[in-house]
């Protein structure tokens, strides 16, 4: 899944063990200053390791961007209850296949990412809910945990500080709804993935109705580099309020698809004509997803911009998990819009009606539409649609079907023309069930 | 029931690392992991779940129905799962969805006649940048064009034959 060497523009922070012979393995961990940042920590006063992550500019990688030292400052310091870490390995948005590279190749800096929020925040234990696909990952995770508790990591009174804490690994069993944070708790408690009414928010009441850090892997992987460094090196790697590195997935029609660990800001337009070696035949760029399924699509025109969280959000999309997916030419925007809003439907959780009904009507009319058999009206009809579920489901799944859905009709709007009144597909002989 | 050492080291640790008092907690791993054995979720299954831990049939019905990877029946020996997603769209997965429907003669979640294969059209199995891809029960097989379907095909077909011999 590597190419052998990395780009000559990736900064690898995150990355920097994956190429190292039995990367996994503690020793190697070890032997590359691992657990070092957690020893420092443990020197440290909980509320300085927080305003060290804080001063990073760390924003989450799970996708809503939101930033991490804040997060972990709203978990009350005196607790009754005991408190948790949840690491987020569902990893379930289309185009997104990092946090598998960060399990398969570093498990040891989730561990140690983990242990380090849970001496900050006073936690007692930490689950990383990992989605049921990635068995194999299970697997590598739980042997690190085995060698980090030999080595006195994790356990009873860690290195002599008398701190306690264990981590264990949680499978999931088929859903991406179980991605969202307040599903995924519900699941990690045995039902199923309904999400909860917030707030309160995990911080205060999560796993277990206790006060919760919920973080994505990538997340907790930045932490040791920025306990290690200080956070303002981190910071320093990124843009103003971005900071940081973060590894970018680039699918599609591009010449060399990979995971790439690139700055924050670094431009659209060179991670896909460089780093990712051009578009595939030589052919024209027609459009970019560029942070997974969920985010509005962009125009080739509009794809000259740095990719962080603040000035993607300018440009009408998200950062949102840095899944990049690049389409070329010959892609039918129809045919793209279908299959995403099939997957929506497919993973709504039913439990509210604009969403449920939504992702489904949304999914017909454009299905419907690639067979030939859109009618005029359904372009407008699809937007508002879109415009109704907006802001009105329980949970962001709604939005985040609702908001690319809206995007295909507005930005490609001939294409939607172009297949009416029983034309075929421009792009196809046969059109491919989306 | 009596599950193989391997799987019951598994559901023990399972349990261990649920907090006090949240049994419940080992619901969905557990269930998987018992599939992974028996095959599907049985109404003995069902029962078994129930009891160790302190959860009604109901409570567990409701999550088989739920998640996409619990399944009553068994699928095939080789349960493969093809990702048609958006990334692996653009690089053939529909395409190579097809071409294995036509190769065994199965749909959507269909098993061949002598169970050695059935065949799952799956969203996004975290394989985007490596597309088309698909997953063998759990193993992951990358940029898997037609042709290397068909061989992958015809290798799975011969391990089984090779394993079956007397
Ligand atoms: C439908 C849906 C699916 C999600 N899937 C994931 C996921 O697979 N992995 C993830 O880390 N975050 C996912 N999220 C975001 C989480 O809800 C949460 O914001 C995140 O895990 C928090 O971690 P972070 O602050 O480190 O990003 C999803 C959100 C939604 C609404
Ligand atoms: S928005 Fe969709 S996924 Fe979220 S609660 Fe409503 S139905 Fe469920
Ligand atoms: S879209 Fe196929 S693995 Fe992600």
């Amino acid at each position: 899944m590597l190419h052998p060497e990395p780009h000559p523009a990736e900064v690898l922070v995150l990355t920097r063990r994956f190429r190292l012979p039995n990367s996994a393995s503690i020793e190697t961990y070890l032997a590359t200053q691992g657990y070092e940042a957690f020893r420092k920590a443990l020197t440290m006063a909980p509320e300085d390791i927080i305003e060290e992550v804080k001063k990073s500019n760390l924003r989450g990688r799970g996708g809503a961007g939101f930033p991490t030292g804040l997060k972990w400052s709203f978990v009350p310091r005196q607790s009754p209850k005991p408190k948790y870490i949840v690491a987020n390995a569902d990893e379930g948005e289309p185009g997104t296949c990092k946090d598998r590279l960060l399990m398969q190749y570093d498990p040891h800096a989730l561990l140690e990412g983990m242990l380090i929020a849970a001496r900050a925040v006073g936690a007692s234990a930490g689950y990383i809910y990992i989605r049921g696909e990635y068995r194999y990952l299970i697997e590598i995770l739980d042997r690190a945990i085995e060698e980090a508790r030999q080595h006195g990591f994790l356990g009873r009174n860690i290195l002599g500080s008398g701190m306690d804490f264990e981590i264990y690994t949680h499978s999931g069993a088929g859903s991406y709804e179980c991605g969202e944070e307040t599903a995924l708790l519900e699941s990690l408690e045995g039902k199923r993935g309904v999400p909860r009414l917030r707030p309160p928010f995990p911080a205060t009441s999560g796993a277990f109705g206790c006060p919760t850090v919920l973080n994505n892997v990538e997340t907790f992987c930045a932490v040791p580099p920025i306990i290690l460094h200080g956070g303002l090196a981190f910071a320093n790697l990124g843009t103003p309020k971005n900071g940081g590195t973060r590894l970018f997935a680039i699918s599609g029609h591009v010449n060399r698809p990979g995971v790439y660990e690139l700055p924050m800001g670094f431009n659209l337009l060179r991670m896909i004509h460089e780093v990712a070696g051009g578009v595939r035949g030589g052919r024209k760029l027609k459009a970019v997803i560029p942070g997974g399924s969920s985010c509005p699509v962009l125009r080739a025109e509009e794809c000259d911009l740095p990719m962080d969280f603040d000035s993607v959000a300018r440009a009408g999309s998200m950062l949102g998990s840095g899944g990049v997916i690049v389409m070329d030419e010959t892609t039918c925007m129809v045919r793209a819009a279908a299959r995403i809003l099939r997957f929506y439907a497919h993973e709504s959780c039913g439990f509210c009606t604009p969403c449920r009904e939504g992702t489904r009507w949304l999914s017909q009319i454009l299905s419907r539409f690639h067979r030939g058999e859109g009618r005029r009206e359904d372009i407008d009809l699809i937007a508002e649609i879109a415009r109704n579920m907006l802001g009105r489901t329980f949970c962001p799944l709604g939005d985040a079907a609702a908001m690319p859905a809206l995007s295909y009709v507005q930005k490609f709007r001939e294409e939607f023309e172009a297949h009416l009144e029983g034309k075929p597909c421009p792009y196809e002989e046969v059109a491919v069930h989306a | 029931m009596k599950f193989s050492d391997e799987t019951e080291a598994r559901l023990q640790r399972l349990m261990a690392s649920c907090p006090p008092g949240n049994k419940r907690s080992a619901l969905v791993p557990m269930l998987l992991f018992i599939q992974d054995e028996v095959g599907a979720i049985t109404p003995e299954v069902i029962q078994e779940v129930c009891s160790r831990l302190e959860v009604s049939p109901l409570e567990v019905e409701e999550v088989v129905s739920y998640y996409s990877m619990l399944r009553r029946k068994p699928a095939g020996r080789y349960h493969l799962q093809i990702c048609t997603n958006i990334s692996c769209m653009l690089v053939g997965g529909a395409e190579l969805f097809e071409h294995a429907c036509r190769k065994l003669g199965i749909g959507h979640q269909g098993v061949t006649e002598d169970g050695l294969f059935s065949l799952e059209e799956v969203e996004c199995i975290g394989a985007c940048c490596w597309g088309p891809a698909l997953q063998v029960n759990y193993d992951y097989y990358h940029n898997v064009t037609p042709e290397a379907f068909d061989r992958l095909i015809e290798q799975l077909r011969r391990n089984h034959s090779g394993r079956s011999e007397p």
